[in-house]
């Protein structure tokens, strides 16, 4: 649980780690139900209506200005975004 | 003018466009509505303060002589899943308090340009979980049948507005019912298009792979008219229909004219029975199958073995789609941003906010979909479940070869009580269960009164769902059953309703 | 920080059979981001562009905004596959990969899972001595690039120690092609060779489909340098498994993709020799240093959760677009590299001395530009050569063909001297403007005035009055010690030649 919630990024308390536990229990034995009638032969559908290769021509469209791009920014500096100092590795 | 806040959007139109009354007192007269009520019924996050500017922008251009569209000058609300540039977009949560989008959503561009004048962003559930709006940040909307009763969810705010008569229209989204389910307890109307008829650009979203935004009125015709000009192709959707559509206010007239019901085949879900739900309901629904085959409509049984899994598979699909729409929320770019100690780094920071910003339910569902797709269990879980839309959707296609639509009740119960079912998301989910195939399969549906439930005179709906692409069908059945039944109660039903703030 | 031991290379190789794999990242030169309208800094029209200003909403990931797949980019993704010899996927899809980090604008990557846009081919490469290795090509597909993060505040300006990041979002969505070799066998003791020159291949053929700017020193193109050692076991027994790999980024030129896989042979050799293991792990090149450093160990943590992207449709490439650029395609590399050795008359290893130089294409473009190869050759792996590894750049950057031919032109024409145009090229590449701008505002062009080259002579003779008469007396190079003065005092600007033989001319005259 609380490995989830590193990997979602919430900082769950030990109160909200309980809880939390004990309601998707429930809801994870519930769902278990779906692999009844989920057999290998049954293709899965990831979008309702088939479409495909839907594109945009190569041109510039509607793009934001640099105030807009930062307009609700929580904190910026010389032009761009701030944070806080980063733990993890670049990928 | 009290009585311009009764009239349907229709009727309101047409008095704008025959100078009976202007948009400036249309809109002012709403206005004076929502400070009336909104102390009992809470349906709005934001009243737009521009709303009377712009409702004199387009008498200006009538009085001009220039020939606007249909619905111009009339007001709307909008549901606070859909950003605006001049107005907050909050999605019902904490975590976006004060965003202001640079960009307006397609719809909302698209309304505008119609000449409707946005009136306010109303209340929901928090990022559209939920089916009662409890789980809205800014505390619940009331239903204005019953003021200590939910008025469904997510879009119980844009629902309660509109059956409050605090706006003639309002935009809503649906994901698993939040449009139906809501039109179902307050005795409106509400539409889910086919998935991809109508732009998601701008709606922020929950599962992209379910989300629409569809009309939220009190008549068939209403809702056809909105429809008419938030639909079609937009090429900032990749998922949405490249075809042209019928107008849906035309098949709307069509339906009221009176032929559609004569030969039409109506499905009711064997494994749907209605007799689990709530007694009044379902005799609300019968009785308005029965008065279609009055008509000459042909009420048939069809199978659909797999609806049973629905809500299972779409309690997978949906949290875990979620969990990635959701990331973007990290305190960086907008929004909120919790820094809990002095040295934090933005991963303390990033999860700071999360759990400060985000509600329980929209945390629980987060976790959930993150384990839904983690390694070991996305063929189990989230892949399983898609598999289950595959088979949702044959189960269609198999029906909808022998009948035209197929009807169900909007949903199992009335309006339950405020706090009533907060402990137990469970029972929760399951009020979705008739409206979540829909959303599964892209199938559109929609939502009208079918009349009060015995018990407790709460209003019940009944739901037509349509083969994907035929929503004009479901504005046809929908207005000549709203004919028929409207002529039989001799009114609308909202005429029933019970009077607020003082004022009728 | 310790340094690592290092194991003699050869040594290594005597033990160890290295195993090799590339994951290279190509940045195509669209003229807008892979799924947003909004102009790509990879395009070299925004090259310059201010931070944030390259932005539309869904490379911020704001609230409602939905991406919208690029036309052209699917055009290069294709020729780009076709080109390496793969085949063409008749469906590819969009998948997320999911992960929190602030470079991000949604905080998931939309990239290609289990359905690539293409997928096994191969790439002949050509060694410095003319071996041909042909490199096995897993996949390429598609993915979006992320924002550039500033680290501020700390010693290093790297993010360990940092006090807050800058984020600039201009680089979020920009079109990437990933290119995945499979593990790479057989390379022996050649392996880092190898691996410079497949970059290279791969810039080249990216460069001749026009799809990208290839400059690794700006990001173009990136090299992530896969190696693992296993053991060599005795011949008839079955081979040992394959090692533990790191995985080494920051890799920012051909040259170090040679020398951090040499380095990395070296390091894991002296540890697994002690005894120990090697950690699966991220490293860091170090360019200055010339060593790479671990980075944060490849753990369980990296659950991408991948599903496949619902915002975008499936990609099917109708068979006549693929066969239409297929018949675009330019010639590979090593029949291209054939061709233009023959056509310029190149011996095997001058040619090469131009291939190994990374210089190719710009020979090619500068005798385009009118120079004879020769005097392209000369250029490009002499002098340029020579200043690009003086301040450790590419030479390729330091001065346009166009530029190199112009100045050849005028030692051509007996304006400047082989000796003055190295010092126009100097101001050439210093940004003083084209060779003939820099003559013009230097005045370095060769004095032609027969008459101040005899002023000049006259002077220098009488300095040294006993020349003349060594050279009548037949000793020619004693002409030497005149030519030299004459040249000092018009401080190179005189064509020695033509000095020399006024000097002759004077003292037959005499």
């Amino acid at each position: 649980m609380r490995h989830l919630g590193v990997l979602a990024r919430i900082q769950l308390s030990d109160e909200e780690v309980e809880h939390l536990a004990g309601q998707l229990a429930v809801i994870v034995d519930n769902i278990a139900k779906v692999s009844e009638v989920a057999t290998p032969d049954v293709p899965a559908t990831s979008h309702p209506i088939p479409l495909s290769n839907v594109f945009r021509p190569d041109e510039v469209g509607r793009t934001l200005t640099h105030e807009q791009a930062l307009q609700n920014a929580p904190d910026a500096a010389d032009g761009r975004f701030r944070v806080t100092a980063i733990l993890g590795e670049e990928q | 003018m009290s009585d311009v806040i009764r009239l349907t959007a229709a009727e309101l139109a047409a008095a704008l466009a025959a100078g009976e009354v202007s948009s400036v007192e249309a809109t002012r007269a709403h206005l004076d509505r929502i400070a009336a009520v909104e102390p009992e019924i809470h349906a709005f996050l934001h009243v737009h303060d521009g709303a009377v500017e712009a409702a004199g922008a387009i008498d200006r251009r009538r009085a001009s002589g220039e020939v606007l569209p249909p619905l111009a000058g009339v007001p709307l609300a909008i549901k606070d899943v859909l950003v605006t540039t001049d107005m907050p977009s909050t999605s019902g949560s904490r975590i976006l308090e004060g965003y202001l989008s640079p960009f307006d959503a397609t719809v909302v561009a698209r309304a505008r340009a119609a000449g409707l004048v946005p009136l306010g962003k109303t209340n929901m559930d928090e990022f559209a979980m939920g089916s009662s709006t409890e789980h809205s940040a800014y505390g619940p909307t009331h239903n204005p049948w019953a003021l200590d009763r939910i008025p469904g969810g997510s879009g119980g705010g844009s629902a309660a507005a509109v059956a409050a008569f605090e706006a003639p229209l309002a935009l809503g989204s649906d994901t698993g019912g939040s449009i139906r389910q809501p039109a179902h307890v307050t005795g409106t109307v509400g539409v889910k298009p086919t998935y991809g008829a109508v732009s998601r650009y701008g709606a922020i979203a929950l599962a992209s792979s379910l989300d629409q935004v569809g009309p939220v009125t009190r008549t068939v015709l209403d809702a056809g008219l909105l429809h008419d000009v938030i639909g079609g192709h937009d090429h900032d959707d990749s998922t949405s229909l490249a075809e042209e559509w019928p107008s849906f206010a035309d098949a709307a007239r069509e339906g009221a004219r009176g032929e559609v019901l004569r030969g039409l085949r109506v499905g009711v879900i064997r494994e749907l029975p209605d007799s689990g739900f709530q007694a009044g309901v379902s005799a609300s629904f019968r009785a308005a199958l029965a008065a279609m085959e009055a008509q000459g409509a042909e009420i048939v049984e069809v199978s659909a073995p797999h609806f049973e899994y629905g809500v299972a598979a779409y309690y997978l699909i949906l949290p875990a789609e979620a969990s990635s729409n959701l990331a973007k929320f990290d305190s960086v770019r907008f929004g909120m941003r919790v820094t809990p100690h002095v040295g934090s780094t933005v991963e303390d920071v990033m999860a700071a906010t999360r759990d400060a910003g985000f509600g329980d339910e929209v945390k629980r569902r987060i976790i959930l979909g993150t384990y839904a797709l983690s390694a070991g269990y996305y063929d189990a879980y989230y892949g399983s479940a898609q598999k289950v839309r595959t088979l949702i959707q044959r189960d269609f296609d198999a029906a909808f070869a022998g009948v035209d639509v197929i009807a169900t009740p909007s949903a199992p119960t009335t309006a339950f009580r405020l706090g009533e079912k907060l402990d137990d998301p469970l029972q929760m989910y399951l009020n979705d269960v008739t409206t979540i195939p829909a959303n599964l399969a892209g199938v559109p549906g929609i939502s009208i009164p079918s009349g009060l439930a015995e018990e407790d005179g709460l209003p019940v709906g009944i739901q037509f769902l349509a083969p994907a692409r035929q929503d004009a069908r479901l504005y046809r059945v929908g207005a000549a059953l709203e004919a028929l039944l409207v002529d039989e109660w001799g009114g609308p039903l909202l005429d029933r309703a019970p009077a607020l703030g003082g004022v009728r | 920080m310790a340094r690592d031991t290092l194991m003699d290379f050869e040594r290594a190789l005597e033990l160890f059979e290295p195993v090799m794999g590339f994951e290279v990242h190509v940045e195509l030169n669209t003229a807008t981001k892979m799924f947003s309208a909004a102009p790509n800094p990879a395009n070299s029209a925004n090259h310059d562009a201010a931070p944030n200003t390259l932005i539309a909403p869904v490379d911020l990931g704001l609230p409602g905004s939905l991406p919208v797949v690029n036309e052209e980019a699917i055009r290069s993704s294709i020729s780009l596959g076709l080109a390496l010899g793969c085949s063409i996927a008749p469906t590819s899809r969009f998948a997320r990969k999911n992960y929190f980090y602030p470079d991000l604008g949604k905080n998931y990557q939309i990239s290609q899972y289990d359905e690539p846009i293409a997928f096994e081919g191969r790439v002949e490469v050509e060694l410095a001595d003319g071996t041909i290795v042909e490199v096995p090509i897993e996949r390429a597909h598609m993915e979006e690039d992320a924002g550039k993060l500033t680290h501020v505040g700390g010693a290093t300006g790297r993010i360990q120690g940092a006090e807050y990041s800058l984020v600039d979002y201009n680089r979020a969505g920009v079109p990437l092609v990933e290119i995945v070799t499979k593990p790479i066998l057989g390379a022996e003791g050649r392996a880092p060779e190898i691996a410079r020159a497949y970059v290279q291949a791969i810039r080249d053929i990216v460069l001749a489909l026009g799809i990208s700017e290839g400059r690794m020193e700006r990001g173009n193109l990136r090299c992530d340098a896969n190696v693992s050692l296993r053991r060599r076991t005795a011949p008839g027994e079955p081979p040992a498994p394959l090692g533990t790999r790191t995985e080494t980024k920051n890799v920012n030129s051909t040259r170090s993709v040679e020398r951090a896989v040499r380095y990395e042979i070296q390091r894991q050799a002296a540890i697994l020799e002690a005894g120990g293991t090697i950690t699966q792990e991220t490293r860091h090149w170090h360019e200055d240093t010339g060593t790479t450093s671990a980075g944060r160990p490849k753990s369980d943590a990296d659950d991408y959760r991948y599903f496949p992207e619902p915002d975008l449709l499936p990609v099917a490439p109708a068979p006549e677009l693929i066969e239409s650029l297929r018949a675009e395609l330019p010639e590979p590399p090593v029949a291209r590299r054939r061709r233009l050795k023959a056509d310029w008359g190149f011996t095997d290893l001058e040619f090469q001395d131009v291939v190994n130089g990374g210089i190719l294409a710009e020979v090619e473009a500068t005798i385009a530009a009118g120079a004879t190869p020769a005097a392209a050759r000369k250029w490009w792996t002499g002098e340029i050569t020579r200043i690009a590894n003086a301040r450790e750049r590419e030479a390729g950057g330091l001065v346009s063909p166009v530029d190199v031919a112009a100045l050849q032109a005028l030692v051509d024409a007996g304006t400047l001297t082989d000796k003055l145009a190295r010092q126009v090229l100097e101001g050439v590449i210093a940004g003083e403007g084209g060779p003939q701008e820099v003559v013009d505002a230097r005045g370095l062009a060769v004095v032609s005035d027969d008459g101040a080259l005899i002023a000049a002579i006259d002077e220098a003779l009488a300095a040294q009055p006993d020349v003349l008469e060594k050279i009548r007396d037949g000793k020619v190079q004693a002409a030497g010690a005149v030519i030299g003065a004459v040249m000092k005092a018009m401080r190179g600007q005189a064509d020695a030649a033509r000095v020399r033989e006024l000097i002759l001319e004077r003292a037959a005259a005499s």
